[in-house]
């Protein structure tokens, strides 16, 4: 089967209707549901958190049968996936969709996990550093999106598990963790 | 020049009428023999007993010889008659007339005067003088005369006619002239006819026009008239009523009767004659035909006293209140089709997941021409089919470039918790072995 870079594409992927957007209910609640599967994951497994619709996105065509989802089709996958709450849409317009392969929630439960797993308990960071930082490396937190992070923490600190102070600089926005 | 002696002498040589391009007028039956250029006419006699006719072109006629100066050096165009020649030297061939213009000597009236033709150009001299006997002795002149002669006595205008009127004052039909009227005159007899036809048309029509104001008025008192349901003193009325209704109906007017009723007689009768009929057509169309196929096949085979589309579709219509083994049936998209009652959706459906299910077919999906092709029926009907299968989830549309295609529906076989997985049974396997010859 067809890879994209080093993501295993499933068998439907070749299928033309895939690429259609299904007419009839039920066949278009199924085509959803394979669709929002398919962008969570190959997003997860290539960290992308953002889609841009007017942008290619290699998902979203398949040059070995010749067909690539129309702006309908693309809007209507991403807002399926928003209203379930796995992505979100930065604009009204429509054009950049957040999407979360891991829930706000999850990240944060990571994030905690992190925490422990590094003895940072009652330490301070940077948001920066954890995203960047070498007790990230190889963590899912590498690489993490900001605005993302910044929810996760935002989450945290509602909970109490930590407080976010501002520094001089967006760089320096720190986190003193009270886990 | 010797005095005395002129053309015109005695009358020799006639002036010879010639037309503006010089071309002799010839009289009535006369008729061209011959024609030599370069000619002389010399008298004989010393001194000569007329003036020379010096380089001019001979016209040997049946009635004349005429002379006609090639140049214009005051000579006129004359001619002598032939009746008037009373003798033609025979013409010795000598070793001197080798060397000289051939000539022919004759002798003419009045005065027995010797004339030479001398044939000063090339032509064929020997030819002329077998013309020139011949013309001679054929004396054409003398028949004309003769008829004359005859015709005078008779005194009757018995000469042929000539031009457009004949002798007796009607108009001839020769020449281009006589066809034109002809045409004329024939189109002058259609149209009179055709004004008669009319006034018997119009005729007609007023009465066409009574007719029709007679039969609404009819049909405003039945339609006022009390409805059914009441008591027997209506019977009378309800049954003058329906034979009012018959009597319209003969006259070829639809019944004016709200639509619950039973529906004009004439509908009643077409709908079961269509019913029967219907069934051959559409077991040839797999048991499913398109109202306007059906218009075609019924009207073609009545011939005449066709039907509208209105009466077929109301003829079906009434379908549903008698007993017939076909029913209409309307298509979300506004197709309306006659189709048999026996023949279900199921039937249909398994045709196509037939095809479907094929190995090509599920690898490359169907178009609605494909479909017709296959299952044998109408590609509008093949369209609606497949909309119908894919509605019911049988089937799944690919939209490209390349136009609308029907696959198999394999997305309900499709697994959420794994992407990957494709199950041993199942069409979705099919598939997959159907295709892969394609994946990379």
């Amino acid at each position: 089967m067809q890879k994209l870079a080093d993501f295993k594409l499933p068998q439907f992927f070749n299928y033309p209707p895939y690429f259609t957007l299904q007419p009839v209910r039920d066949t278009r609640e199924k085509q959803i549901q394979l669709w929002k599967e398919l962008i969570l994951d190959y997003c997860k497994s290539q960290k992308t958190f953002l889609i841009c619709v007017e942008e290619d996105f290699p998902l979203f065509s398949n040059s070995a049968i010749d067909r690539s989802l129309s702006h309908e089709a693309k809007e209507t996958f991403l807002s399926a996936i928003v209203g379930e709450g796995r992505a979100e849409w930065l604009d009204k317009g429509h054009r950049k969709c957040l999407i979360l392969w891991h829930r706000i929630q999850d990240w944060a439960d990571i994030i905690l996990q992190f925490v422990r797993d590094n003895g940072l308990e009652d330490s301070v960071m940077t948001v920066e550093e954890i995203r960047s930082g070498t007790e990230s490396l190889g963590t899912e937190l590498q690489g993490i999106d900001r605005t993302i992070l910044m929810r996760a923490l935002k989450l945290l600190e509602n909970k109490g598990k930590l407080a976010l102070f501002k520094g001089t600089s967006a760089d320096d926005e720190g986190v003193k963790f009270s886990v | 020049m010797a005095s005395g002696s002129s053309i015109g002498v005695g009358g020799l040589f006639t002036n010879a009428e010639v037309t503006t391009s010089g071309r002799p007028v010839l009289r009535r039956n006369e008729v061209e023999c011959f024609l030599l250029s370069s000619v002389d006419f010399d008298s004989d006699d010393d001194p000569p007993r007329f003036t020379a006719l010096k380089s001019g072109n001979l016209i040997l006629t049946t009635h004349r010889l005429i002379w006609i100066p090639s140049q214009s050096n005051g000579a006129v165009p004359s001619s002598i008659p032939l009746a008037a020649v009373t003798h033609i030297f025979s013409h010795k061939k000598s070793i001197k007339s080798m060397f000289h213009s051939p000539r022919i000597r004759f002798q003419a009236d009045p005065g027995s005067v010797v004339v030479t033709i001398v044939f000063r150009g090339k032509g064929d001299f020997d030819g002329f003088l077998t013309k020139f006997w011949e013309c001679w002795r054929g004396r054409a002149w003398d028949e004309e005369d003769k008829s004359e002669a005859e015709t005078s006595r008779s005194g009757g205008s018995a000469t042929v006619a000539q031009g457009l009127y004949g002798n007796d004052g009607t108009v001839r039909m020769v020449g281009l002239a006589g066809i034109l009227r002809k045409e004329q005159e024939q189109w002058e007899s259609t149209d009179k006819s055709l004004q008669d036809a009319f006034q018997d048309l119009n005729a007609l029509m007023s009465k066409a026009k009574e007719m029709v104001s007679l039969a609404e008025k009819m049909r405003q008192k039945l339609l006022s008239a009390p409805s059914s349901q009441n008591s027997s003193t209506d019977d009378e009325e309800m049954g003058s009523k329906e034979e009012m209704q018959q009597w319209m109906l003969s006259v070829g007017i639809i019944s004016p009767v709200t639509k619950e009723s039973a529906g004009a007689l004439y509908h009643q009768e077409l709908s079961r004659q269509l019913a029967d009929f219907v069934r051959i057509p559409l077991e040839q169309a797999g048991g499913m035909i398109s109202l306007t196929d059906m218009y075609y096949h019924f009207n073609r085979a009545r011939g005449t006293e066709l039907i509208s589309p209105d009466d077929l579709w109301q003829a079906c219509t009434l379908w549903e209140k008698f007993d017939v083994p076909v029913m209409l049936r309307k298509f979300d998209s506004g197709v309306m089709v006659i189709q048999n009652k026996s023949h279900s959706d199921e039937e249909v459906m398994s045709r196509i997941r037939m095809l479907v299910t094929k190995t090509e077919t599920l690898r490359a999906g169907v178009t609605a021409s494909d479909a017709a092709l296959t299952v044998k029926i109408a590609p509008a009907m093949a369209k609606e089919h497949l909309l119908t299968a894919e509605t019911k989830g049988l089937l799944c549309r690919d939209m490209s470039p390349d136009g609308l295609r029907f696959y198999f529906n394999l997305f309900p076989e499709m697994d959420l918790t794994n992407l990957h997985i494709v199950k041993d049974f199942g069409t979705y396997g099919e598939w997959v072995k159907a295709t892969s010859i394609l994946s990379v």
